[in-house]
């Protein structure tokens, strides 16, 4: 008999519970139970051939930004990497399917399959790698949770300027990052690199939460009965999903359900956001300074990108000079700072803090609908404007002139002038109402939830005057 | 087992077809097969500052087709042939452009951009070398241009010191000029005079005393407009808008769009430019360290003052359009411009003075 050697998940530590019993549990439709649907689940097939064609595309798209035209609008590398894929991240893979994404992205796939030898787990049974824990601190820098995916996110803002409309360095930067996630993949367990340094992964498991989908064992009782805990070994993130209280840390690869000897794991069908209602978890300070880096960044970007500041964007993207570094002090300052600070002030204005960072901690949830809802509105913005350019980047990706299946001619440009500013209004409006949900009902008081409140509309509000400006 | 091969045999055509498609785009390039078709010179447009034309030089033969393919890779730019009839090409950033050019005599032909990409736009310029038999040159000028050959010196100020008080009118000059000697009336009288020349030797002209001031240059607004036609006028006009008016205005009073901010021309003050010199004659010679940074040292003179224009003969006149330089930055325009496209917007530019 195998014993039990896993003496505790890899998972970041969580925060105790922090408020009351758990509520009621909504209904669940499984999926994953679905006769028609269950071979999607249980079968790694159908997985695979998706990271593999997202594989290649990876590296098409990296080839395309290297080699193909250096103007943004015709390389498929730029259209397909932050029009297309982004806009479907934004407005499809978080709100519908949380950590969808992970789920077939192809950064960490050649990692790996190399240290297992093999495209399916179990092809070999020796692992390639170092297998090293990830480090909690460098020295005393915290690099362990989503620390560095804040930072990482917040200095992305000093180069976005350049790196949105610049094939070669997205080619460069993605190359960079399958670079990355490989070499760690070598020396750390798990998936160090999503885990702790990827800032989508980071913000995918931030909002996740709000996905009306998740992945959970149906009886606790049974998994705590289990001693070999089969799905925490497989699973490739480090999630033990028999403690998972949300969505934030799973990657929706599966793996547990496929392994699980007693079935008992289930894809489900569920209302948006029911872990903000069924979870007592709070956030990690880690995941508070990633959300607030988020609302900073989605209001910053903006301002940079949708407003009419033509100066400021010319100063973004002249890297290195004396106006980019001006506009990367404001910069820093106003996402890394103002907004933060705008925040704990409405934390401090609601009442007395127990704690500082605790009671940041505490009340912080507010900000994920909120900032998922920002996100949507600034990614209408230009997700529609832009996607007459996708199709003809079909039929030529490198921009030097073809034209594959008549797509580099077609001309798809739908007039969303009005549709666009009316979603973007309803979107946030959502946002704004379901951040002030959460907050009343997260809140110790009711000064507290007005507090909270106030600043998710000063947010919106904010970015209403971007978006009108 | 047989899963998992199946499984990295998939994965291997898919990244192979990946390749694949990235070395067909890539192939052309490094001489390889690949799905656009095949060309002479695969040639981008870019803003000097970013490089200026892919390709500096380009190498043809007589009688023998040229295929080009074009594209712009930042800004819109034009691809245009001097002293031809080939028409401009516009270049969108990331749209491709096939042209193929056919020339029936040797020589060293300019290509150029006609559209203001920048401060810089007029250094985007590049040569195509014609090689072969044929009975006569192209560009080279059998002769030197008349500035040379009369010897004059084209930085040095021309202030006229007579100006009309009123706007010269050519109709009433038509009334009595046409009696004037044939000497005064010729084109070489034309070419070699300045204006305010013609009417201080029309002032001394003792059988002329009778005339008043503005009579006379009434006659010299006459035997200049005599020196060209309304349909050189209009083509001047077009050309002047496209080639000049960035930086002498539209109007011609040197406030273009590309000089804002900077001190006017002051005649004869000899800019320190050794970039725009007589080497500048030489489309290729400009080299990007020596012009670069530096380029717009003043404003253009403003046009419409008479006493800028009014002193500049025509032959002083196409010198600065031929050689360029002056320490403005003002571009060479020699092996642009046809000798008839001079000539037209040379009178073209006397519209200007005539008019105040």
């Amino acid at each position: 008999m195998k014993l039990n050697t896993v003496s505790q998940p890899a998972q970041p530590r969580q925060e105790p519970a922090e408020r009351g019993p758990r509520q009621s549990i909504s209904r669940r439709l499984s999926l994953s139970r679905q006769p028609l649907l269950r071979p999607l689940f249980t079968s790694r097939v159908p997985l695979f051939s998706a990271r593999a064609i997202t594989l290649a595309g990876f590296a098409l798209t990296i080839l395309a930004g290297l080699f193909g035209s250096v103007v943004g609008s015709h390389n498929f590398a730029i259209i397909f990497v932050w029009i297309a894929w982004w806009t479907l991240l934004k407005l499809v893979f978080i709100p519908l399917g949380g950590r969808s994404w992970c789920a077939v992205c192809p950064i960490p796939m050649p990692g790996e399959w190399l240290g297992q030898r093999g495209i399916f787990p179990g092809a070999s049974p020796c692992k390639f790698g170092l297998g090293l824990a990830w480090p909690r601190r460098l020295g005393a820098l915290p690099i362990s949770g989503s620390w560095l995916q804040a930072g990482g996110f917040l200095m992305v803002g000093l180069f976005s300027a350049v790196t949105l409309t610049s094939p070669r360095l997205t080619g460069w930067v993605l190359l960079g990052i399958l670079a990355l996630a490989f070499g760690l993949s070598l020396v750390f367990e798990k998936r160090a690199f999503c885990n702790h340094l990827c800032p989508i992964g980071g913000f995918t498991g931030l909002y996740a939460p709000a996905a009306p989908v998740e992945l959970r064992v149906d009886d606790r009782a049974i998994c705590a009965a289990h001693t070999e805990k089969t799905c925490y070994d497989h699973c490739p993130w480090g999630v033990y999903i028999a403690a998972q209280q949300d969505n934030s840390a799973c990657g929706l690869c599966m793996e547990c359900l496929r392994v699980c000897p007693n079935d008992n794991v289930s894809f489900n069908l569920r209302g948006f956001g029911r872990d903000f209602v069924e979870s007592r978890r709070r956030l990690r300070s880690d995941e508070t300074a990633l959300a607030l880096v988020m609302l900073g960044c989605v209001l910053s970007f903006s301002i940079l990108f949708l407003g009419p500041w033509g100066g400021l964007r010319t100063a973004a993207y002249a890297v290195g000079t004396l106006p980019w570094a001006l506009y990367s002090a404001v910069y820093l300052a106003f996402a890394g700072l103002a907004v933060p600070g705008l925040y704990a002030l409405a934390v401090r204005l609601g009442g007395p803090l127990q704690g500082f960072a605790r009671t940041l901690n505490r009340f912080a949830r507010p900000l994920l609908p909120l900032g998922l809802a920002t996100w949507v509105a600034f990614t209408i913005s230009f997700a529609f404007a832009k996607i007459s350019y996708v199709l003809p980047v079909i039929g030529d990706p490198f921009g030097v002139g073809w034209n594959l299946f008549g797509l580099a001619t077609v001309h798809f440009a739908p007039d969303v002038s009005l549709v666009a500013p009316l979603a973007q209004a309803a979107v946030l409006l959502i946002g704004l109402l379901w951040s002030g949900r959460v907050a009343r009902q997260d809140a110790d008081t009711p000064r507290r939830a007005l507090a909270l409140q106030g600043y998710a509309l000063a947010i919106t509000l904010g970015m209403v005057w971007v978006l009108m400006s | 087992m047989k899963r998992e091969w199946i499984a990295r045999i998939f994965l291997f055509l898919l990244l192979v077809a990946a390749g694949f498609i990235g070395a067909l785009a890539v192939g052309p390039r490094l001489g390889l097969p690949g799905l656009t078709p095949a060309v002479d010179v695969e040639l981008h447009a870019r803003m000097p500052e970013n490089g200026g034309w892919s390709v500096s030089e380009i190498q043809a033969r007589v009688g023998q087709p040229l295929h080009l393919r074009l594209t712009s890779d930042d800004v819109m730019h034009s691809f245009a042939i001097g002293q031809s009839d080939q028409a401009p090409i516009d270049l969108l950033p990331g749209e491709w452009h096939d042209a193929t050019l056919v020339f029936d005599k040797p020589g060293r032909y300019t290509f150029y951009c006609t559209r203001w990409c920048g401060s810089n736009h007029w250094r985007m310029r590049g040569t195509i070398v014609v090689t072969g038999s044929a009975s006569a040159a192209a560009n080279p000028t059998a002769e030197k241009p008349l500035y040379l050959r009369l010897g004059l010196d084209i930085d040095a100020a021309h202030t006229a010191q007579q100006t009309p008080r009123q706007a010269p009118s050519a109709e009433r000059g038509a009334q009595w000029a046409e009696r004037l000697p044939a000497s005064l009336r010729s084109r070489d009288t034309y070419l070699t005079h300045s204006p305010a020349g013609l009417w201080l030797r029309l002032r001394a002209e003792s059988s002329l005393n009778d005339r008043s001031d503005a009579d006379l240059w009434d006659a010299v607004a006459y035997l200049w407009a005599q020196q060209t036609t309304p349909a050189a006028l209009a083509e001047a006009k077009d050309l002047y808008a496209a080639n000049c008016a960035a930086c002498h205005g539209e109007t011609g009073q040197g406030d273009g769009v590309m000089v804002e901010g900077l001190p006017r021309y002051e005649p004869g003050s000899r800019h320190a430019s050794p970039s725009l010199g007589n080497g500048a004659m030489d489309g290729a010679a400009a080299s990007d360290e020596s012009t670069t940074g530096d380029m717009r040292l003043s404003a253009p003179p403003d046009f419409t003052d008479p006493r800028n224009l009014l002193g500049a003969s025509p032959a002083q006149l196409e010198g600065k359009m031929l050689r360029g330089g002056m320490g403005t930055g003002m571009p060479y325009w020699g092996p642009i411009f046809t000798p008839t496209q001079m000539d037209a917007l040379i009178a073209y530019l006397y519209t200007f003075a005539w008019k105040k």
